[in-house]
């Protein structure tokens, strides 16, 4: 034990603390347009956790996002999923336990109320249990008056909130989150990040949230992922990482 | 001379076999454009290449080959299907499904490709996924629709080749305009093409009315 590094004692304290690990993934590797795009030694996911991956553009974030989603498939490796090799169920399944926001937020052309339905209607749940579900997500981002609205006629904020109520009213075991606030003014990214901020926790939702921007990373995440050039450097909780980076290029990316 | 009941006759048996055509067509273009235009297998840009040449095929070279096939020394002769109107709705489905096919992987071509990738993160299966682009496409697909429709009620080559033209049998109103002007008789052929035009003009009608209600109730 003595001799693990710094960050996999936190791992397995915070393990004991929250009482399992949603996500776990070691020694992943996912090939993009032949070669290598992404290479994750190691990398946990505690329940309830929000856990944001930072890294430029061009870093592999997206490929990790679509990894995790089972929309692409890793040259080798392993995701556990709840203590269950991911591998194990289709990928249909899977993505059934999961939920995902994009950077846009890809409505499609029917009223929000049917945008946030559509996820429950694709899993076959009964619509005496779809309408309730659906209300206490549109109340929870606050656009409940805008349910009987096509979603076409949204600005980008009330698009973007009705894809995370899209996603959050599916009860996801892990959500995934890629840059989400990133076509948004500045304003209302910051509305959106605060409530999320309470939203997430609040439910307990377990949430892996992709993200460029360094500032908006430390205020959602409880734990920072740098991802640099493909590699996944360092895993911390933001203070941790302030006083000590693993690496000059992660110092450097932190602007220490 | 014309009587109305035989001009009726000529009416319902043109609107019949396009009709029926043009189903056929959406049952086969639909699934084959969606395929083309979502699917990755070799040898898909050569068949989008020959789908798309295939919308322009013209209906007189379409009917001779589909006749070559259907006469009696063919091989699908003894089927016995040369100058029937079943071999009139064969030549047709020839040149709209094309049409449809290419205008339907068109239409889901030009959706965001990011739409799929979000439909299967929602947790679609293939079906649920493919049914919601249909959805978010559907204007366009209704238009394939209508090409296919309009190509084939106002073809005359193949109807002509294949159906022979008989009274009563697989006259239809683009054939029966051809007969009337070789006739002399060009009151009756223009009052056929003005019966043409009204017929083509209330079905596009029809489908434009449900496509932009669908629009507006985006349902």
């Amino acid at each position: 034990m003595d001799n693990k590094p710094k960050g996999l004692q936190n791992f397995q304290m915070l393990d004991a603390k929250s009482g399992g690990l949603v996500l776990q993934i070691s020694d992943l590797a996912v090939k993009r347009g032949g070669r290598i795009a992404l290479e994750v030694e190691m990398l946990n996911v505690h329940k309830g956790e929000v856990l944001a991956v930072v890294g430029p553009n061009g870093a592999g974030k997206s490929t990790l996002l679509l990894t995790l989603a089972r929309l692409l498939k890793p040259e080798r490796g392993e995701i556990w999923f709840n203590g269950q090799p991911a591998s194990a169920e289709s990928a249909l399944h899977y993505r059934r336990r999961i939920g995902l926001v994009m950077q846009d937020p890809l409505l499609f052309d029917m009223s929000v109320y049917e945008n946030v339905a559509s996820g429950l209607k694709f899993r076959g749940v009964p619509k005496n249990e779809i309408a309730p579900r659906i209300e206490k997500w549109l109340a929870q981002l606050g656009i409940s008056h805008l349910a009987k609205r096509r979603a076409s006629e949204l600005s980008g904020g009330e698009g973007q909130r009705v894809s995370l109520a899209r996603a959050l009213v599916l009860d996801p075991e892990l959500l995934l989150l890629d840059e989400p606030f990133s076509a948004l003014d500045s304003p209302t990214r910051t509305r959106l990040i605060d409530d999320l901020g309470c939203i997430l926790p609040e439910n307990g939702v377990t949430t892996i949230f992709i993200t460029h921007d360094l500032a908006e990373a430390r205020k959602l995440g409880n734990r920072l992922a740098i991802l640099l050039d493909g590699k996944l450097m360092q895993t911390s909780t933001p203070d941790e990482l302030d006083n000590l980076p693993l690496d000059p290029a992660v110092a450097a990316f932190l602007g220490i | 001379m014309f009587f109305i009941e035989e001009i009726f006759q000529i009416t319902a048996l043109s609107l019949q076999i396009s009709g029926i055509a043009t189903a056929i067509s959406l049952l086969l273009g639909l699934p084959l454009g969606t395929l083309l235009a979502l699917g990755k297998f070799p040898g898909r840009s050569l068949l989008l290449s020959l789908i798309n040449t295939g919308m322009g095929l013209p209906p007189v070279v379409v009917g001779l080959f589909v006749a070559m096939m259907l006469w009696r020394s063919g091989p699908l002769g003894d089927l016995r299907l040369i100058y029937t109107p079943t071999a009139i709705v064969i030549a047709q489905v020839v040149i709209a499904f094309p049409v449809v096919a290419g205008l339907t992987a068109s239409a889901l071509q030009a959706l965001d490709p990011r739409l799929q990738l979000q439909l299967r993160g929602l947790g679609a299966s293939t079906p649920q996924m493919v049914w919601m682009l249909w959805r978010e496409a559907r204007m366009p697909l209704l238009a394939a629709l209508m090409a296919g429709f309009g190509a084939v009620i106002s073809e005359v080559g193949a109807s002509m080749m294949v159906g022979g033209n008989i009274r009563f049998q697989t006259r239809v109103l683009t054939t029966a305009i051809v007969l009337e002007t070789g006739k002399g008789q060009f009151d009756m052929a223009i009052g056929l093409s003005l019966l043409l035009l009204t017929i083509t003009f209330l079905v596009n009608w029809a489908l434009t009315v449900i496509q932009q209600r669908s629009l507006r109730r985006g349902q």
